[in-house]
């Protein structure tokens, strides 16, 4: 995308958040619900498929691209973001990345669209972050496989259309090599949701179970085909590096709201005969908050540029991860301390963000995964 | 039917306009800049009147800088089929566009020109009218409704008193006004589609206008800032103040 290009594109999707999103976010909070003609609005304004590739009808952005629109998403609820991210990832790069033509011709362009919403379903009751431990089984039956198992806290499963579904297709494995991706749709007899889960935070964007009872699929509706059975936690871990700057892009967006908002207060609101803003100890908030969200965007920035280029960016995708979402989670918190009691009631908005990203540091890989994972790429980088 | 849309690139409306320290203008520098919102709206009327069958093509044209491009990218993203850029550096007057836009009707010979009622930043509300003039056709400025029908187009304007229906024949010159329509976002597929549409590049000199200013522009002020208003004890002292002080009675 040539650079004009990109600044037009970036330049409507920042009023569509102004003028269409933000102006809803109490509602959607209120009513835990997006309203649906909304959702149509934003089916419209092509954000279902940003990262589908234009071949499929998306937009085809690249990782800097992308990140720089999650930027600007994430100056609203995380609830519409929600709504978009998985088409836009999880739900949607594990066909990108390994689906046969088939599979791509059948789901992206619907995906893309907006028409199909795709959900991820990994996690499970007894396996989160050690999802590799996942006992749903899928047993072989002729050309057919068939599921057993539930699936826990996944996003949009009352709407999704489409479920990526992994199960353990290798009986006595244990570990991530028996593990299968299946792409099952939605009122495939067998497949059944939970109740909507209630939550703290991030109201309008809803999670359930997922339940499968001798649900039985083709062997065709393995990611990549028979061809990539027991290949599927390879397929998800691929999908990961994307997923996690793009979570990362959003904490900044959220937190450059928030520094926003508590600017525009503490500027307005007088205590002691002046502007609070005039306090150094508030001063030494906003500064502490500007300069962690410009150093999360720098480091998002440089990691989607060295994505892009195709470096191996595992070990600073999870860096980014960690430092952007505990970040935001600073930045709340002092947003809500900046704003004062205030910043306790829900009509200034604040409190509801500061329980909306507390999410971010435990989906996608908990902070501690993410630790994890960068010390296990340090000492891997170390060995050569 | 062709619809001919003029399209200005103006401040966006959502900046605070900063007067420049020596008073020789507004300050435009690291400035957004948009398209003038009356402009998204005559685009749109436009766009719902190919949508509805009534006109075959929507055809953008801006006189500006070569960043004016920029507004005739997001006219295409709405919808016009086709741009045309008329670059011109440095200050436009109202009579300098209509020449220029009356050389466009003569290549491109539309059945109707939709321009906004006024741009947002100089504000004449004079650019439809003057076309018109030079054009020799009808006019129907500041308008709510447009409806075409048998080689006429029955608009309903906003006038003071209320609302006005007239009947102009076409071709015609119509101005559009804030309640004409809501206009659309520019959605990101239509954005990345308005990559392939054409966009031609015009010189003042293929049409043989000049567009040197004839006016020169003296001193920007800014408004004067408001002072704290007073509250006073009787609707009488009140009487009192806007004849004596105020002066306004
Ligand atoms: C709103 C919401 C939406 C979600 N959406 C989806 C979805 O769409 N699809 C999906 O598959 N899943 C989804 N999840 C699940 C999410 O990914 C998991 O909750 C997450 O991975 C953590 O797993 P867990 O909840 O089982 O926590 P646990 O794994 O039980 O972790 C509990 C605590 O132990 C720590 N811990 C665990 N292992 C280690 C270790 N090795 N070293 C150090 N500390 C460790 C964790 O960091 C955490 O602090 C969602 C969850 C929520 C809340």
């Amino acid at each position: 995308m040539d650079s004009d290009i990109l600044g037009q594109f970036l330049d409507a999707l920042d009023r569509f958040v102004r003028e269409r999103l933000i102006p809803h976010e109490e509602e959607v909070s209120e009513t835990d619900q997006i309203p649906p003609a909304l959702v149509e609005e934003i089916r419209e304004m092509g954000l279902f498929g940003m990262s589908i590739p234009e071949a499929f009808g998306g937009l085809g952005l690249s990782m800097s691209e992308e990140v720089q629109a999650a930027f600007v998403l994430g100056r609203t609820s995380p609830a519409f973001r929600s709504l978009i991210g998985t088409n836009n990832g999880i739900g949607s790069q594990g066909i990108i990345i390994d689906g046969t033509p088939e599979q791509k011709q059948a789901y992206l362009p619907k995906l893309a669209s907006g028409e199909m919403i795709a959900s991820f379903a990994l996690t499970e009751p007894d396996a989160g972050s050690d999802a590799g431990a996942l006992r749903t089984s899928a047993r072989r039956d002729g050309d057919h496989f068939v599921l057993n198992g539930t699936k826990r806290f996944i996003t949009n499963a009352p709407r999704a259309g489409l479920f990526t579904v992994f199960a353990r297709t290798e009986p006595g494995s244990r570990d991530a090599a028996g593990i299968s991706a299946f792409l099952v749709e939605a009122g495939t007899p067998g497949l059944s949701l939970g109740p909507r889960d209630r939550k703290m935070g991030q109201k309008g964007a809803h999670t359930c179970d997922v339940m499968l009872k001798d649900c039985r699929v083709p062997v065709s509706a393995i990611i990549g085909g028979a061809a990539r059975i027991n290949q599927g936690f390879k397929t998800a871990m691929k999908v990961l590096d994307r997923g996690r700057l793009h979570i990362s892009a959003i904490c900044v967006g959220a937190a450059e709201r928030l520094i926003r908002d508590s600017l525009t207060y503490a500027m307005e609101r007088r205590q002691f005969g002046a502007p609070i803003a005039d306090k150094q100890l508030v001063q030494a908030m906003l500064a502490d908050s500007r300069t962690e969200a410009f150093a999360a965007r720098c480091m998002i920035e440089e990691t989607a540029r060295r994505k892009d280029a195709g470096q191996d960016v595992s070990t600073d995708a999870a860096c980014c991860k960690l430092y952007a979402s505990e970040m935001v989670g600073r930045v709340a918190d002092r947003a809500v301390q900046i704003h004062g009691g205030a910043g306790y009631i829900a009509d200034y908005g604040i409190e509801r963000f500061y329980r909306d990203v507390r999410l971010f540091r435990i989906y996608e890989g908990t902070s501690q995964i993410q630790q994890v994972v960068i010390a296990r790429g340090m000492m891997r980088a170390a060995r050569g | 039917m062709k619809v001919l849309v003029p399209v200005k690139r103006v401040v966006d409306h959502n900046v605070k306009i900063r007067v420049k320290a020596d008073g020789s203008g507004v300050d435009l520098a690291n400035v957004k800049m948009s398209m003038n919102p009356f402009d998204e709206i005559a685009i749109e009327e436009a766009v719902r009147l190919k949508e509805a069958g009534t006109a075959d093509e929507v055809i953008a044209v801006s006189v500006g800088p070569a960043q004016a491009q920029d507004v005739l990218r997001t006219a295409l993203a709405m919808g016009a089929d086709r741009a045309i850029l008329i670059t011109v550096d440095g200050a436009v007057e109202p009579l300098a566009v209509a020449k220029l836009l009356k050389g466009v009707v003569a290549t491109e010979e539309p059945g109707l020109v939709i321009l906004g009622k006024q741009a947002i930043d100089d504000d004449c509300n004079q650019t439809g009218q003057m076309l018109s003039a030079l054009l020799g056709w009808s006019q129907a400025t500041f308008a709510s409704e447009i409806v075409l029908a048998g080689g006429k187009a029955k608009v309903t304007r906003e006038v003071d008193g209320g609302l006005q229906a007239i009947e102009v024949a076409l071709p015609a010159i119509v101005t559009a006004d804030l309640r004409l329509n809501e206009p659309r976002y520019a959605s990101l597929p239509n954005i990345m589609k308005a990559k392939k549409k054409p966009l031609d590049s015009k010189t003042p000199e293929d049409f043989g206008v000049t567009v040197a200013p004839r006016l020169s522009v003296l001193r920007v002020e800014e408004p004067a800032a408001r002072t704290a208003g007073i509250k006073v004890g009787s609707v009488a002292e009140l009487l009192d103040k806007l004849k004596t002080e105020a002066g306004v009675i």
